[in-house]
């Protein structure tokens, strides 16, 4: 521990202060109990020479294998006679000895290959990196068995040969971290500063490559102590009478049958050290590189967990002409103990045929309440803590998975942003395209591959029949984004949830894009949940608009309406940022602020601390939402005002 | 992709190259005369003299180099002293050997392994999670000629249902259900790191894949969890897994040499062993060049089923 508390990073601690890390580590319980066993362990090798046992090496043949709990010889003897517990102390020592002996040469060595090659760069770095990589197309365990043919059986040879082979991880690992360090600032400062090359590696480099000397080393010395023991066990390392584990498990194999504990308990002993260096050496990496923490990676479910405070009464509705109702849906994210509410009591519902725009600053839970729609928020963290999404008057939130997935893909289907990321990159589209259509329906592969490419052709993507077999990765973003469209297409949905599907393209492209998706809504008569930040594009798809800030609905309307006569101050500044062409004198306005945290919303209205208008009333109690005309409706104290052009 | 595979190839020549310098150096670095090694210490000036010659040692090493790799070209690996019979014979005999094991033990770890990480990561926190975890590290901490010795003593000296020691039965009929029958205890005992370690990886392959936008397109198009899984998941994880399923092989090939101790497993790193005891220069260097040269091979097929998997590294 002491080797790796210290060689944590300058800026994190001072070398004296090894309170704090110890702590961090001791967090984590397992890495924590392996410190603990370790460092027990060491201090019984350490001491060795104190203990009340007799000499390791005092053969008596009298006394030859006697059992395990023995007085006099409590773990028993071996086939001279010899004491097993005393043997196993003395054997740890050397075993430890020789395992961290290997690792700090090979962290020594193959760091300062790894910093001098990522340093200098050029000519030097690349002959050393061949080198590496060609020790490294060598088998692990047959280099090693090759460098001790060379050197000869021994307990130092096999020493060497264990670093060596161990050597270009180091390498490899710290030239990659300086190579990333060269170009950064504070190494040109320093060159700057008049600093020569070996200065700068040694106090401004190294201190920073240390975490991943640290990491390797915590990652390889269980691996060393392993092979290390191995190479004894072979006959190639220690040799008698010196005796470390290995050894000892390789001599007592032959009396496996008659006396197996004394191979046995030596191979326990290695067993215990090894698990407890690589249960700390997990703790250490997970400490230093929180990104390989395994905690950090979390995986999402087939659906959003749905954790609803009270049963919620379905009311059903008469209006037919009405396919999708949202009512009073919230979603909350949980991270490290906070509850961040993106979405909050959100109210809204999309006729046939119709364009639903939903508009706000990223962040604004926009694209959370898209996808909280088919249960596709990730959960773990997220879950949606109340409300119905009432399709066709079905709830989708508590249908149980299998009709989620029915209905995903078949009558309500997503197209998302980036188009990239979105696509599986290691399948033709075709194929991808022809899944969509084969899982709700009972076509053949033929049958949906033909569909497939009508798809492609359906979206405008010349030579569709030859395109279908394109990887994502070798079409432009614009036709990427196509796809995506055919693929919400391919089961003739009755609504399409679109979330912000042109942020990623040019503007030409968007423009295409657009008129495609507005195009196929009208002739297909289906639904259109359109998400974006662009009041611009609002304008020209959708029949209504919803403006969300920090998880809220603060105004609906007509696109109209809520373009020409907003009757918030967020719309209203909203809008202000729209470039208008022909009116080169209205400048950009930008909205000062950012958008509150909703893990701790202010009471009253979110938008209050940015507002201009705000009042004292604005800061306290419930804000409800005010018509200020037919189907326009605000969640504003002065809406009628803001409505009616006052303020600024 | 035929110039991807092309390109590939062309790539190995230095590496074999690089690789014959490397087992050539090391080899020449032995200290002492192989020519005593052969004849003993009491040997006359003129017998060393008349085997270094025969074996070409009095020459300068760059032409002592250039004669080895002309003759291993020729598929001449020598004569092994110790043995009396041709290197490349014996390495052949005891590599196929080591084959058998190391190809069982390849496809136990690649199996289990993988399997072992898509649960764990599907089941991220639960309790087949924490099974497998801990079980993995177990696994990685656990000796393997330890293990070997507790599986003998367990499975074969106590139930007695495999057998100790050996790749065939030398008084039975012999036949692959014989060696297959010896195979059990050895194979799995070689693969319990490698699948310990596939697992590991798969598992943080996994879960970086599931969080990715592609897989949310998959849910959204419906499919069940199992095609998104296997089908989606599985196959992008695959790519980041397959070059460390071609480091086991290397770690299987390499790590047979304890369990072909403590099997008597008739391998080749038993042979090596013996080799290096005996001083048997040209045995230690054909076997360990030609071992080398396999992993290399199987490496590039590594490579080359990846770039079949992920159409982005052809191009």
């Amino acid at each position: 521990m002491s080797v790796a508390a210290a060689n944590l990073p300058k800026a994190r601690l001072g070398i004296a202060r090894l309170g704090a890390p110890l702590k961090l580590l001791f967090r984590n319980r397992l890495a924590g109990a392996g410190l603990i066993v370790l460092v027990l362990v060491c201090i019984a090798a350490l001491l060795a020479p104190f203990w009340p046992i007799p000499d390791p090496d005092k053969t008596d043949l009298a006394a030859r294998l006697v059992p395990v709990g023995t007085p006099g010889h409590w773990l028993g003897t071996d086939h001279l006679g010899r004491d097993m517990l005393a043997r196993m102390v003395w054997g740890t020592r050397v075993s430890l000895m020789v395992g961290v002996i290997a690792t700090v040469t090979a962290a020594f060595t193959g760091s300062l290959i790894g910093l001098v090659s990522g340093f200098f760069g050029g000519r030097l770095d690349n002959t050393l990196m061949r080198l590496v990589d060609m020790i490294m197309a060598l088998p692990y365990m047959l280099l090693a068995l090759a460098i001790v043919a060379a050197l000869g059986p021994g307990l130092s040879n096999a020493m060497v040969a264990i670093s060596v082979v161990n050597i270009p991880f180091f390498a490899r690992n710290v030239r990659g971290q300086t190579v990333g360090l060269v170009r950064r600032d504070f190494v040109d400062a320093a060159r700057l500063g008049g600093l020569g090359n070996f200065s700068i590696l040694f106090t401004e480099v190294l201190p920073n490559v240390m975490p991943v000397i640290v990491i390797t080393m915590s990652t390889t010395v269980g691996w060393m102590i392993l092979e290390t023991a191995g190479l004894s066990f072979l006959g190639l390392g220690a040799q008698p009478p010196t005796a470390d584990l290995g050894s000892m498990l390789g001599e007592g194999r032959k009396l496996l049958i008659t006396a197996p504990a004394v191979s046995v308990l030596p191979g326990l002993v290695i067993f215990v050290i090894v698990m407890s260096v690589n249960l700390l050496g997990d703790g250490i990496r997970d400490m230093l590189d929180p990104r390989l923490k395994s905690g950090a990676l979390s995986r999402p479910g087939p659906r959003t967990a749905v954790a609803l405070g009270a049963t919620q009464k379905s009311a059903g509705h008469g209006d037919t002409e009405v396919i999708l109702d949202v009512r009073k849906l919230g979603v909350a994210f949980n991270v490290r103990g906070r509850e961040y509410r993106a979405v909050n009591q959100v109210n809204f519902s999309v006729r046939r045929g119709e364009c639903l725009g939903i508009v706000g600053e990223s962040g604004c839970g926009k694209s959370v309440t898209a996808l909280a729609l088919m249960g596709l928020v990730p959960t773990p963290p997220g879950r949606i803590t109340s409300g119905q999404v009432l399709l066709d008057g079905e709830d989708m939130v508590t249908a149980p998975l299998k009709r989620l997935q029915d209905i995903r893909g078949n009558r309500v289907a997503y197209v998302f942003q980036d188009p990239l990321t979105t696509l599986h990159p290691m399948i033709p589209v075709g194929e991808q395209l022809a899944e969509a259509v084969q899982l709700h329906g009972s076509l053949s592969s033929t049958e949906a591959w033909a569909k497939a490419v009508e798809l492609l052709d359906l979206v405008r993507i010349p030579n569709a029949a030859q395109r279908a077999r394109s990887y994502p990765h070798e079409m432009s973003g614009g036709m990427r984004q196509r796809i995506g469209i055919a693929m919400a297409l391919a089961n003739d949905p009755e609504v399409i949830i679109a979330d912000e599907p042109t942020t990623a393209l040019d503007v030409t492209i968007q423009a295409q894009v657009l008129r495609l998706l507005d195009q196929l809504r009208r002739e297909r008569g289906l639904a259109l949940i359109f998400i974006t930040h662009d009041f611009g594009v609002v304008s020209q798809m959708c029949d209504r608009v919803m403006v969300m800030y920090a998880g809220r609905v603060v105004e609906t309307g007509t696109t109209e309406q809520v373009t020409e006569r907003p009757a918030h101050p967020y719309t209203r500044r909203l809008l202000a940022c729209v470039p208008q062409l022909g009116r080169p004198g209205k400048g950009l306005v930008s909205i000062e602020g950012r958008p509150p945290q909703t893990d701790r919303l202010p009471e009253g209205c979110a938008f209050a601390p940015r507002c201009a208008m705000a009042t004292e009333a604005c800061t306290t109690g419930k804000i409800e939402m005010r018509q200020v005309e037919d189907r326009h409706e605000a969640r504003c104290l002065f809406a009628e005002d803001v409505f009616r052009g006052a303020g600024h | 992709m035929r110039t991807y595979i092309l390109k590939r190839l062309l790539f190995v020549i230095p590496v074999l190259f690089g690789l014959s310098l490397i087992v050539f150096s090391i080899m020449a670095l032995i200290p002492g005369d192989p020519a005593i090694a052969i004849l003993g210490a009491y040997a006359t000036p003129e017998n060393v003299a008349r085997i270094n010659a025969e074996l070409g040692l009095d020459k300068p090493l760059p032409i002592q180099y250039l004669t080895w790799v002309g003759h291993l070209l020729t598929g001449d690996f020598g004569r092994s002293y110790s043995l009396d019979r041709p290197v490349l014979d014996e390495v052949l005999e005891r590599f196929s050997a080591t084959l058998v094991l190391a190809g069982a033990a390849f496809v136990l770890c690649a199996i289990f392994g993988l399997l072992a990480g898509v649960v764990s990561a599907v089941r991220q926190y639960g309790l087949a999670d924490k099974i497998i975890t801990l079980a993995v590290l177990i696994g990685i901490s656990i000796p393997s000629f330890a293990l070997g010795l507790l599986l003998i003593l367990f499975f074969a000296v106590r139930l007695r249902w495999f057998p100790a020691s050996g790749m065939i039965n030398i008084y039975g009929e012999g036949g692959i259900g014989d060696v297959l029958y010896h195979l059990v205890l050895p194979a799995i005992t070689l693969s319990v790191v490698a699948t310990g370690v596939v697992a590991r990886l798969t598992r943080s392959a996994m879960l970086e894949v599931l969080r990715q936008d592609f897989i949310r397109t998959a849910r959204a198009k419906g499919a069940g969890e199992m095609r998104v899984i296997w089908r989606h998941a599985f196959r992008a994880a695959l790519v980041s897994v397959i070059p460390v399923l071609g480091i086991q092989a290397g770690f299987v090939l390499g790590g047979a040499v304890y369990i072909e101790t403590v099997f008597q497993w008739p391998g080749i790193g038993r042979m090596l062993v013996t080799a290096i005891s005996t001083r048997d220069v040209l045995l230690v260097q054909g076997g360990v060049i030609f071992v080398a040269t396999c992993y290399v091979l199987f490496n590039l097929c590594a490579d080359i089923v990846q770039s079949l998997l992920d159409p982005r590294i052809r191009t």
